[in-house]
């Protein structure tokens, strides 16, 4: 089928149907209330429209937007990785949704990290005007300002396909494995670097989730929040944007399911296990049984131990409903770890009246980013060719 | 369990830590037959 024919006979929105579809009148409620909280904050400040103080700096801008969308955008290394660098071509149709899924979720990294900064014109301060080259935070706003350069270069090829750009486009694909590579290499550095920022923070993090492993731990969850998006996000698109699809892209639908869902049980099996470990080495047994622990528990057992054995299961019993399932419940789990750490967890030893609870204009902001992302993402897939080869390059997929 | 020196803390905790670790690799090879044994290939 050529790409007009599939453009033209399968558009997402037919030109007869309404603009008022029940997506967008949320969407645009959304983005509109976050427009206006964008106002606010950048003439009123933080104090303006979130709950932050001295004890509570970092809110659920950081702890969900930052942390949880940092890892959730690890599907686009996990998977270009298993495609280019272990020769999983089986795979290869769920790369370009990844790569996609990565970019916008780093770019929306970017810009929510501007509410919680402010100041916009200074996001380049970090190369041109500090000293602190051994800081943590100068290594992640290295690594993701190089990242999201990287997945943007990945992500370019299907743009210039698009725009019809085959000379630029053949170039960029050349550039595939040294890529892929670079991408793999800043991914495992600020992953981990982003839990080692709270390695300076024993005093406030509760023990149960503060460890000297804490980058450890971030970067192997972020490979499960990585193989767990993608499978999420195929699900998603193919309940929404199946007539984009072209028939490799349908074949391999199963098969990308049930090797990743294979892949996050045996890491989600290692993460629980190191987990326990670090419990050991540490000592801590005797939290468990306090509240702080029964929400360990939680998380442990339900999002972790839970999502790996269903996992398992559906895997082995090729059963594609129950990995869907379980990849909403890893996405889940891996957003509550981040939560956990940066917000419900820290600051332990506060009194509960003292403790941070979002304004409701923050949670505003990350509707917000996030809806900006699901529109975004609408946008390219409908347009460009992500879940189906160009008819144009078709023999050089 | 009480600790007084730091020799009696990692004696317990290494050693418990080390159980741990011979439990995981057994219970891996467990999960890696129940993970695999019905693939066709």
């Amino acid at each position: 089928m050529s790409e007009e024919a599939v453009l033209n006979t399968n558009p997402i929105t037919p030109p007869a149907q309404s603009l008022y579809t029940p997506f967008n009148v949320v969407a645009g409620i959304i983005l509109i209330v976050g427009f206006i909280v964008t106002i606010l904050r950048f003439t009123g400040g933080l104090g303006a429209v979130t709950n932050l103080n001295d004890n509570y700096p970092w809110g659920i801008w950081i702890g969900f937007d930052l942390l949880a969308g940092v890892a959730l955008a690890a599907g686009g290394f996990v998977t270009s990785a298993a495609v280019y660098i272990f020769g999983m071509k089986r795979y290869h149709s769920a790369v370009r949704p990844a790569i996609l899924t990565g970019f916008l979720g780093y770019a929306l990294v970017v810009i929510a990290l501007h509410y919680d900064v402010g100041r916009p014109w200074r996001l380049p301060y970090p190369f041109i005007a500090q000293q602190g080259t051994t800081s943590i935070l100068f290594e992640v706003a290295a690594c993701v300002a190089l990242y999201l350069t990287v997945l943007f270069i990945e992500f370019s090829p299907a743009a210039m396909e698009w725009l019809g750009l085959r000379r630029a486009r053949n170039i960029v694909i050349k550039l595939t494995m040294v890529l892929t590579i670079f991408g793999v290499i800043l991914s495992t550095l600020h992953q981990s670097s982003l839990g080692a920022m709270f390695l300076i923070a024993p005093s406030k993090l509760h023990p149960l989730w503060y460890s000297s492993h804490l980058p450890v731990y971030f970067f192997i969850s972020s490979i499960i929040a990585g193989l767990s998006m993608v499978i999420f996000e195929s699900s998603l698109s193919h309940r929404y944007f199946a007539h984009k699809m072209d028939q490799t892209h349908l074949d391999e639908k199963e098969g990308v399911a049930f090797g990743f869902a294979k892949a996050a049980a045996l890491v989600l099996f290692g993460y629980f296990a190191i987990k326990v470990v670090g419990i050991a080495m540490d000592n801590n047994w005797h939290y468990l049984t306090t509240g702080y622990g029964a929400w360990f528990l939680v998380e442990m057992l339900g999002f972790v131990a839970l999502p790996c054995f269903l996992y398992a299961v559906g895997a082995r019993e090729k059963n594609l409903n129950l990995i869907k399932w379980t990849s909403a419940l890893a996405v889940l789990g891996i957003v509550l770890n981040r939560l956990n750490i940066c917000v419900i967890a820290f600051n332990y030893h506060l009194p509960s009246d003292e403790k941070y609870v979002p304004h409701w204009m923050e949670i505003a902001i990350s509707l917000f980013v996030v809806t900006l992302g699901v529109v975004a993402f609408r946008f390219i897939v409908t347009r460009m060719p992500i879940l189906y080869a160009h008819p144009d390059y078709q023999e050089e997929h | 369990m009480e600790f007084y020196t730091l020799q009696e803390f990692l004696t317990y905790t290494k050693g418990i830590a080390y159980l741990l670790i011979v439990a995981i690799l057994v219970s891996v090879t467990g999960f890696w037959l129940f993970l695999t044994d019905r693939d066709e290939d």
